[in-house]
């Protein structure tokens, strides 16, 4: 066996067996919470994977936001830093995108929609931003710092929909509904699939690529993995790095943000994503970081979503039951690195992929 | 003039009562957090043990009684941390990314149950809830009197509890203990101290009070239980603990702050002030926490050790 497909081999066996303990644990959860196991987990099955309908337009078009947080927490992570933000950052790039889609109206066309993306972007990248000065100039802590600017971004919303970018019969708390010509292409007809999917897999395996074979891709990895001896070294200036890095994943949960606007909702409002940001965690986690690999735990955990949803109408099973589960696959993944590495010490085998990379 | 004055003190009055009510589970979460971190370990999982605290409160509450609701909330917190301690004091795993699932655990499992046990409408829910005791003639005293003096009784409990911490942190040799393993660990371990035990004692301690704190909020507070109703009290009680330079007497006047950050939103409401959207008042426990955080840097007050994931020793 070849070190490569023995590597492959590991990380498919550790989802296996993630996956086993995670359904393991919902049966479990479903029969103490007094819900049919049977009938609730049919209901998941059916709603994610049940049709081609389910298949493309509940479980796909919930993969879109998710791909591109959970890229977005990806790359955060890899640098070693712990952005949790990435809802916030989501929320300030819908926003954003509304505000600019409110002011551009329908004088370019089509033409305005990547304007209404890229300004997107930058307001995520401006509010993942707060947190990179506070974490590089004073210090703090960017878990604390983006939990906060979550809420306030949050708030921020609430404020913009009740007020400024209020829809003009002031009756409903959201904006305008988008114009026709600056909402994103649907791309199979017939399905709610958009083209933001697209955008997902081409940056997906953009920033796959940018970190395995560029210099400033390897700068970031090894930053992340040991920012003192990157420092050390006399070749990163590791302030940069770290700030760039955090402005990047912002500008990806930003666009996550604008994609979602453009593609499904159509107009902001306080409720538009159900967690995307948080579930990006987990998403980025199982993935083991890697972004060709956050495209198919994107997947993974939109299926779960739909299925939730499912279940919810269905079998009456409350949705936060998804959010449950989806920390219990996070703590599988953080115990499972835990073991395997006190393992490989008792065998005084510390071998370097032994040690893992996000923490 | 007299007529002017009148005006402003009753809402100043209404205002102050409010602060200390709000900063009452901010300092009880803050300074269990206060002794987390005393021993070198930051439980970013705190939201977590508040938002099951509350979630237990009102099942016991509202069954048996407000005493056992507060019991309740305590041990619920409690056993939240039993696993966060399992992952960083035993597995030593990161505590931040621990305790941000922790936090998540908790968010879903409470939404799961709250709807599981009152239905998807969580309709019919009347939770019983502890009233103010006043003091007599401390009450009476102008302004600060209503404020300090007329209180459910968990707030007087802090009147106690901030100075006997305090007296323990660096008075006694548990508290010694406390503090060296969160300075060195080697060093308290080279003194006969288990460093292992103490972290694990100390982040229970931690979830215990956020249980407690979490039951406050809803037994003193709200009246009843709302999915995601922690709103992030969890985050800035670290904040507050930060601003406290890890003392229980500096902890308590930070609690005091934001609590009062928290309630001028009341102040401002009953003055009629509604130029400014309410979303501002909403939003400034957390600008705070933002700005406490930032002006902190240096800290020079936090324990050496902390968040460190190995002892290098054991």
């Amino acid at each position: 066996m070849t070190p490569a497909t023995r590597t492959a081999l590991d990380v498919v066996l550790r989802l296996g067996i993630t996956l086993a303990l995670t359904a393991g644990f919902l049966v479990v959860l479903l029969v103490i919470t007094g819900y049919d196991p049977g009938q609730s987990l049919r209901a998941l099955v059916n709603g994610a994977f049940g049709s081609w309908y389910a298949i493309t337009s509940a479980t796909f078009v919930r993969a879109v936001p998710l791909a591109l947080t959970g890229l977005a927490v990806a790359l955060a992570f890899r640098a070693g830093l712990l952005n949790i933000g990435a809802e916030g950052q989501l929320l300030a790039g819908a926003a954003a995108s509304t505000a600019a889609a409110a002011v551009l109206g329908s004088s370019l066309g089509a033409a305005a929609l990547p304007i209404i993306l890229l300004i997107g972007m930058l307001a995520g990248s401006a509010w993942a931003g707060i947190a990179a000065l506070l974490r590089q100039r004073f210090g703090v802590l960017e878990v604390i710092s983006t939990i906060m600017l979550n809420f306030v971004a949050l708030y921020a919303v609430g404020w913009l929909v009740r007020g400024p970018l209020q829809e003009p019969s002031q009756i409903y708390p959201q904006s305008v509904a988008l114009d026709k010509a600056l909402q994103l292409p649907v791309l199979l007809a017939g399905s709610r699939l958009h083209v933001g999917s697209l955008i997902a897999v081409l940056l997906a395996a953009a920033a796959w690529w940018w970190l395995r074979n560029t210099a400033s891709g390897f700068r970031l990895r090894a930053v992340g993995l040991n920012s003192s001896a990157a420092a050390t070294s006399g070749r990163i200036n590791v302030a940069r790095v770290s700030v760039s890095a955090f402005l990047m994943s912002g500008a990806l949960a930003g666009l996550a943000g604008s994609v979602e606007y453009t593609g499904v909702t159509y107009a902001l409002y306080e409720n538009l994503s159900p967690g995307y940001g948080y579930t990006a965690i987990a998403v980025a986690l199982l993935a083991r970081l890697n972004p060709l690999g956050v495209l198919g735990t994107a997947i993974l955990f939109g299926a779960l979503q739909a299925g939730g949803s499912a279940m919810q109408r269905d079998a009456g099973v409350p949705i936060a039951l998804v959010n449950v589960v989806e920390a219990v696959i996070i703590l599988l993944v953080i115990a499972g690195d835990r073991v395997r590495l006190s393992l490989a010490r008792t065998a005084h085998t510390v071998t370097p992929e032994s040690v893992p990379p996000s923490t | 003039m007299n007529m002017l004055l009148d005006g402003f003190i009753a809402p100043l009055d209404d205002f102050l009562a409010a602060s200390v009510r709000t900063a009452t589970p901010l300092a009880l979460a803050a300074l269990g957090e206060c002794v987390t971190e005393r021993s070198g370990v930051i439980n970013i999982g705190l939201e977590g043990s508040i938002i099951c605290g509350a979630l237990a409160a009102t099942i016991a509450a509202g069954s048996v009684g407000v005493s056992v609701g507060f019991a309740a909330g305590l041990t619920a917190g409690l056993l939240v941390t039993v696993l966060f301690a399992l992952f960083t004091v035993y597995l030593r795993a990161d505590q931040i990314i621990t305790g941000t699932a922790i936090t998540l655990l908790s968010l879903g499992l409470t939404g799961l149950l709250y709807k599981s046990v009152y239905g998807s409408t969580g309709v019919g829910l009347t939770t019983p809830t502890t009233s103010a005791v006043e003091v007599p003639l401390l009450s009476s005293i102008p302004l600060v009197g209503r404020a300090l003096f007329a209180q459910p009784l968990v707030t007087y409990a802090l009147y106690l509890l901030v100075p006997a911490m305090a007296w323990w942190f660096f008075r006694t040799h548990g508290g010694l203990a406390l503090r060296a393993v969160g300075e060195s660990p080697d060093a308290a371990m080279a003194a006969g101290v288990q460093p292992r035990r103490v972290q694990a004692l100390a982040v229970l301690f931690g979830g215990a009070m956020a249980g407690l704190a979490g039951a406050t909020l809803v037994l003193a507070q709200s009246g009843t239980f709302v999915e995601n109703m922690s709103a992030g009290k969890g985050f800035i009680a670290i904040a507050i603990v930060v601003l406290g330079r890890w003392t229980p007497f500096g902890v308590a006047g930070a609690a005091l702050l934001f609590g009062a950050a928290s309630a001028l939103q009341y102040l401002f409401q009953s003055l009629g002030w509604n130029a400014v959207p309410y979303q501002l008042f909403l939003v400034l426990p957390y600008v705070l926490t933002l700005i406490v955080l930032a002006r902190a840097s240096g800290r020079t007050a936090a324990p050496a050790a902390l968040a460190r994931r190995e002892l290098t020793l054991g």
